[in-house]
């Protein structure tokens, strides 16, 4: 019977198959950490007594509560004790576990979203499992990857499986082309906004279309990033040849590579594979979107009209952006631009946000930072220049981390900000309380801190 | 560290119709650099039931009469967002065992039931009238799967799988389970290897 390539995945991790009385107990190739969400789990371990089963299958760095400003000794700058105790509690953890961990001293500490493919330790056809719903971004690689809760983090700790039962599939099918200035990020809020922000509840997705294999590695990132945002705590993509270039020759690529690309080309859904629900999308209708209001599903193009809802949660939505119903984005005066997260924190994104502040200058009423998803990109970035295109328009370039995007280390805007972001959350305070968030692609936030009010790149005078 | 079991309880409902609570809602990002579990039930919702300036608002969490409550009743797609289980964490604390909508999010529900938290999905029509009456008295049998509303509101049946239900009746967490597999990892691991 033709399978579809979650299906695949999932039947070649399957420990113990499910059963009326139990679920299946599927096995996790990659397990990623980081401060938040392990220390608790970690506790249990000790409790029991019980060791990291494979610390050669686990992963930590330190994203969510690191500063990204340090002070004159180079030392971060914490947001308060408890912040700077939790990134200690990890890397002790870690080290007494005898887990690889990426923390201040590495050259590749990063959003773990982004550090994990970079090191090549996120490959296709893995189970790669993480305490944080963007797991999903891993499925760029033809991985079924997903966001768990601390008490799983102590189950793959403690046995590396997790107790699952299989979601249902969903095809995302794009069809046609993307006409010029649309981006990954765009085209993910379109299909959020299309499928509701619970529409992929119960579900594991699959993108499919020349879209997706036309798009390179950072923008299938950021397209299954968000997967979470629709419900669906994992959605990947097909590996090929982009996938397999991206790859090679990283720290921790298999040795034998050709014979590792060979196994990964059968990594596809096979022709007549039957999905639970397939969604089709015309990629040309897609334009560059922005959200209005406190769910990424409330998202629409920048220039579009904001929708009339009889709906009392929209309502109150629009009247916390303080936004109405008949305006639209473009030209809602911006406070804040944040530039980064593990949805939009990649070289790529560097540049085409530098692309648009190169000769020109943030407005005086706005203050953007833009931060690099991890050392590397931070790195690279600065080899080519860009931190000093992006000061000299007025931007501050900013230490690694998740930053405003979660706005737990201290990174925040002031109540009732409006803020154009990169990330992947515009839930009301967020970027802190009272905070108002716009989602949008790095192209746009950069357009947008130059202009001092939404817009498109398109929508700026040269 | 097994959880309370949980069969049978009657409590007075809180309701919060809010659709998409999401857990940013539930609690704070600033709240997760905690390195224990505990104490978090003061912080469960804290930006709507704290001003900025730290004092109690008027929200009906800091009401005596929900603070006994033992059910919450939430819009459709309650606990979307992250996978912080820090949520639950402060839902249980704040003094919550169940909580019903017409749509909870996947991996809410899974943190919720790791945790002697049962999150129930329940006919929109039932969870209407819920909406509809807050602080009704509300009777949840988990072994019936049955949520028996008062009055004329009628009797709902939902459903939850036998694991979680047998993990939230007994309080026996999924670990024990996990590790009795020890032989059958093993196994699953040289296969791999090959």
């Amino acid at each position: 019977m033709p399978k579809t390539l979650f299906d695949k995945i999932w039947n070649a991790h399957v420990v113990t198959p499910e059963a009326a009385a139990h679920p299946a107990t599927l096995y996790i190739d990659l397990h990623l950490i980081h401060e938040v969400t392990s220390p608790q789990a970690f506790t249990v371990l000790r409790e029991r007594d019980l060791k990291v089963r494979r610390p050669d299958r686990t992963l930590a760095t330190i994203d969510h509560s690191t500063p990204t400003l340090k002070d004159e000794d180079g030392a971060p700058l914490y947001v308060n004790d408890q912040a700077k105790t939790q990134v200690a509690t990890l890397l002790s953890n870690a080290a007494e576990q005898g887990i690889e961990t990426h923390g201040w001293d590495s050259d590749h500490r990063g959003v773990v979203h982004v550090m994990g493919p970079e090191l090549g330790a996120t490959q296709p056809g893995m189970t790669i499992v993480c305490g944080d719903s963007h797991t999903s971004t891993h499925g760029a690689f033809g991985a079924i990857a997903f966001g768990i809760g601390t008490t799983q983090v102590g189950h793959v700790l403690a046995t590396q499986c997790l107790l699952m039962r299989k979601p249902k599939t969903m095809a995302i099918e794009l069809t046609g082309e993307l006409v010029d200035g649309v981006t990954p990020k765009d085209v993910i809020l379109a299909i959020i906004a299309k499928i509701g922000v619970g529409g992929g509840t119960g579900y594991a997705l699959e993108y499919r279309g020349a879209v997706f294999e036309q798009m390179s590695m950072a923008g299938r990132m950021t397209v299954c990033n968000m997967s979470i945002e629709a419900g669906a705590r994992c959605g990947l993509i097909a590996p090929d040849e982009t996938t397999f270039e991206y790859l090679r020759g990283r720290p921790h690529a298999p040795e034998d590579y050709d014979a590792a690309v060979a196994e990964w080309r059968n990594l596809t859904t096979d022709a007549g594979a039957i999905f639970d629900k397939v969604v089709t999308i015309d990629a040309a209708k897609i334009r560059p979107m922005a959200t209005y209001g406190t769910h990424p599903g409330m998202a629409a193009p920048i220039d579009a009209v904001i929708p009339n809802s009889d709906n009392e949660a929209d309502a109150k939505a629009l009247d916390y952006m303080q936004v109405k119903a008949g305006q639209t984005m473009a030209n809602q005066t911006v406070d804040r631009v944040f530039v980064g997260s593990c949805t939009n924190g990649r070289l790529e994104d560097m540049r085409a946000a530098a692309s648009v502040l190169s000769g020109r200058q943030v407005a005086k009423t706005v203050r953007m930072i833009v931060v690099p998803g991890s050392e590397q990109v931070k790195a690279q970035a600065e080899a080519e220049g860009l931190d000093a295109i992006i000061i000299a328009a007025g931007a501050e370039w900013r230490e690694p981390g998740c930053s405003m995007c979660i706005a737990m280390n201290g990174d925040k805007a002031a109540p009732g900000e409006l803020v154009v972001s990169t990330s992947n959350r515009n839930f009301a305070g967020r970027q802190g309380p009272g905070a108002r968030t716009v989602l949008a692609s790095p192209e746009t936030a950069a357009a947008s801190a130059v202009a001092g009010v939404v817009t498109s790149v398109a929508g700026l005078s040269t | 560290m097994s959880n309370q079991p949980l069969t049978t309880l009657a409590s007075r409902t809180v309701v919060l119709p809010a659709e998409n609570i999401d857990t940013d809602q539930i609690i704070p990002a600033r709240f997760l650099t905690v390195t224990s579990k505990d104490g978090l039930g003061k912080h469960a919702f804290n930006d709507w039931r704290y001003a900025e300036d730290g004092s109690e608002t008027e929200h009906l969490l800091n009401q005596d009469a929900a603070k006994a409550s033992q059910i919450l009743v939430g819009g459709h797609n309650f606990g979307c967002g992250s996978s912080r289980e820090h949520a639950p964490w402060a839902l249980t604390d704040y003094g919550f065992r169940v909580v019903i909508s017409s749509e909870i999010a996947d991996i809410f529900r899974s943190n919720a039931v790791k945790n002697g938290l049962l999150p129930i999905v329940i006919e929109k029509g039932a969870h209407n009238w819920l909406l509809d009456h807050p602080g009704a008295d509300v009777t949840v049998d988990l072994k019936k799967r049955e949520v028996r509303l008062p009055g004329n509101g009628g009797t709902y049946r939902f459903d939850v799988d036998d694991f979680s239900a047998h993990c939230l009746m007994e309080g026996v967490d999924e670990l024990g389970y996990l590790d009795g597999q020890a032989g059958a990892i093993e196994t699953f691991e040289k296969a791999q290897a090959k």
